[in-house]
């Protein structure tokens, strides 16, 4: 299908690069707004004369963002490291163990994945309230960890299923190593692959996340990074650079991490797309 | 298989499989944590759509099927759920021909192929929220870039996110724009499994460029178009931070999805019993929708 010839490549190139400049406006229009200073109105679609990052720092400031992004990357990295451990451990179980109590609670982890999260919104919120968890990084890392289990085991005992080979486990017992044992030293390992996809996936999940953030993390001190922007907008709608900086800082660090490992983010992005 | 050696193996199994322990402690805490915050959320969530309560109270009634009576003769309900179509369906057809498109297109071996599907893939990565408002500055009344261009062109400039007849299809535009990346990725994938045996042979009979697209293209596509609808109608049907970034539901209720309607109507209006019941029909929407779209796609997967 690759055959054509030199002259219809041209004309494909030529296509392919309008289509990058069409979805490169947003961000041209994101970056001349966010570095024009506040009373200048001329046309988003010209950069300013001046180079000024008032704006950044401003934004930083008021929004208050240093303490968003704290709370942003603790959040993050628990969640992801709580699936990680809870997915690999339950799915192992899952895949090795064929019982009949296993088939059903797998079954109720695939079926969990039809159910919208919040389309439970207002008993979920009853809940966090009586247990006490309203405003703490404790209840967004659990939300988080329990809306992407059902994906992290589905992607763990698949490929527990089709590449870890049983041989190395059996092994291992009969030189009388302990289930656990054999689970961190040799299966583990094994699952390097599939533990990078999700990573990737839960963490730009949840770094993004904005719907359980703005329900349960009220409190300013407890803003992650959407939920910070979010406010900042509603103080702001009438200073679009300020808005457009604080923007382009909250999403930088994800930016950074796609452009560095792009290979991992789009392989697993669409291993896990599954999800939705 | 009524044969008897195979039927005593079968036995020796299920024996051995009974003696086998089920490690249920290695999924108790997975196990654990979605009874608490999806299964059990979900299920009280049915409890309270039969009830008056208002989110805050600790007295409120058991009112039956009223608030569902209510739902059904709400005519915001309606326009809700037409807005959720809409951004459901709409953002799955536009998703798939486009994404479709750009992967016929990348599967040529071009030397801009790498650049183009980092760009298209880029607002993955970005939360839907900051989306939101990047668009936002292309479309503002008041110094959005697309004035700009109006006001170049010397036409009045147009309000296009305040205007309840365009805002909706902003909104499906802008989630098409975020994600067509995944649809495009996952048929790239797709494309790149086809044999190209299946083309060679299809040349060798002198088969036109659409025939082979329409006659082998297509039907080794259908895994691959069964992934994308179904993860794009429930993410479209899902849709909540765009819409609040861009226009906040607004003016009135014109853009509101379920999601944000269900949110304005618990935490502004303090309406949990009637906020419960629209949760309820949000979850039979989107189950119904994917499902139906799975099955059917799945029957014509078998068929190609």
């Amino acid at each position: 299908m690759n055959q054509v010839s030199k002259r219809a490549k041209w004309f494909l190139t030529a296509v392919a690069l309008v289509i990058t400049l069409l979805h490169l406006i947003p961000y041209y229009i994101l970056l001349t707004t966010a570095f024009k200073r506040a009373g200048d109105f001329s046309s988003k679609w010209m950069f300013p004369k001046y180079f000024s990052l008032e704006n950044f720092t401003a934004a930083w400031e008021q929004a208050n963002l240093s303490n968003a992004f704290m709370n942003t990357f603790v959040i993050t990295f628990f969640a992801a490291a709580m699936l990680i451990l809870f997915g690999s451990l339950a799915a192992y179980a899952l895949a090795r163990r064929q019982t009949r109590l296993n088939k059903y609670v797998y079954m109720l982890f695939v079926a969990v994945m039809v159910i919208p999260p919040l389309t439970a919104l207002v008993p979920l919120y009853q809940l966090v309230v009586d247990v006490g968890l309203m405003n703490t990084r404790l209840v967004a890392v659990l939300n988080n960890v329990a809306a992407f289990l059902p994906l992290t085991i589905f992607l763990y005992a698949g490929f527990i299923r089709s590449t870890v080979p049983k041989e190395l486990e059996e092994a291992a017992k009969m030189d009388g190593a302990s289930t656990i044992g054999i689970f961190f030293r040799i299966v583990f390992p094994l699952l390097k692959p599939i533990t990078a996809t999700v990573l990737i996936l839960s963490c730009v999940y949840i770094w993004n996340d904005y719907q359980f953030a703005i329900f349960f993390l009220q409190d300013s001190d407890m803003h992650t990074l959407t939920v910070a922007l979010a406010s900042f907008f509603g103080q702001n709608t009438s200073q679009l650079g300020l808005v457009g900086a604080a923007a382009l800082i909250a999403s930088l660090p994800m930016i950074f991490l796609f452009l560095f490992l792009q290979r991992f983010f789009i392989e697993g992005l669409a291993a896990g797309s599954v999800k939705g | 298989m009524d044969q008897p050696l195979s039927s005593t193996e079968q036995a020796k199994k299920a024996k051995k499989r009974r003696k086998e322990s089920s490690l249920w402690w290695m999924y108790l805490p997975s196990v654990l944590l979605v009874m608490l915050f999806i299964v059990y959320p979900f299920l009280d969530g049915i409890r309270i759509s039969l009830t008056n309560w208002n989110g805050f109270s600790q007295i409120y009634d058991y009112v039956g099927l009223e608030q569902y009576k209510r739902m059904f003769a709400d005519p915001d309900t309606w326009l809700v759920v037409k807005n959720t179509l809409l951004y459901g369906i709409g953002s799955t057809v536009l998703q798939n021909i486009i994404g479709l498109g750009y992967a016929l297109l990348l599967n040529y071996n071009l030397k801009v192929r790498t650049l183009t599907r980092t760009i298209i893939y880029l607002p993955v990565i970005i939360s839907p929220l900051v989306m939101g408002y990047i668009w936002y500055f292309f479309f503002a009344y008041q110094g959005g870039a697309l004035n700009d261009i109006y006001n170049w062109l010397g036409l009045d400039p147009i309000n296009a996110l305040g205007n309840p007849e365009v805002n909706p299809y902003i909104i499906v535009f802008v989630n098409t724009f975020q994600f067509v990346g995944v649809a495009m990725i996952i048929y790239l994938a797709g494309l790149q499994s086809i044999s190209k045996e299946y083309y060679e042979a299809a040349n060798i009979d002198g088969a036109s460029s659409w025939s082979k697209f329409k006659n082998i293209t297509l039907p080794l596509l259908a895994p691959a178009i069964t992934i994308n609808v179904v993860i794009n109608i429930i993410g479209g049907l899902k849709l909540f931070d765009v819409i609040v970034s861009l226009t906040n539901g607004g003016p009135g209720n014109a853009s509101q999805s379920m999601s944000t309607f269900m949110y304005s109507l618990y935490f502004a209006r303090q309406d949990a019993g009637y906020a419960a019941t629209q949760g309820v029909l949000m979850a039979l929407i989107i189950l119904v929708l994917s499902l139906a779209a799975l099955l059917y796609l799945k029957r014509k997967e078998v068929e190609a």
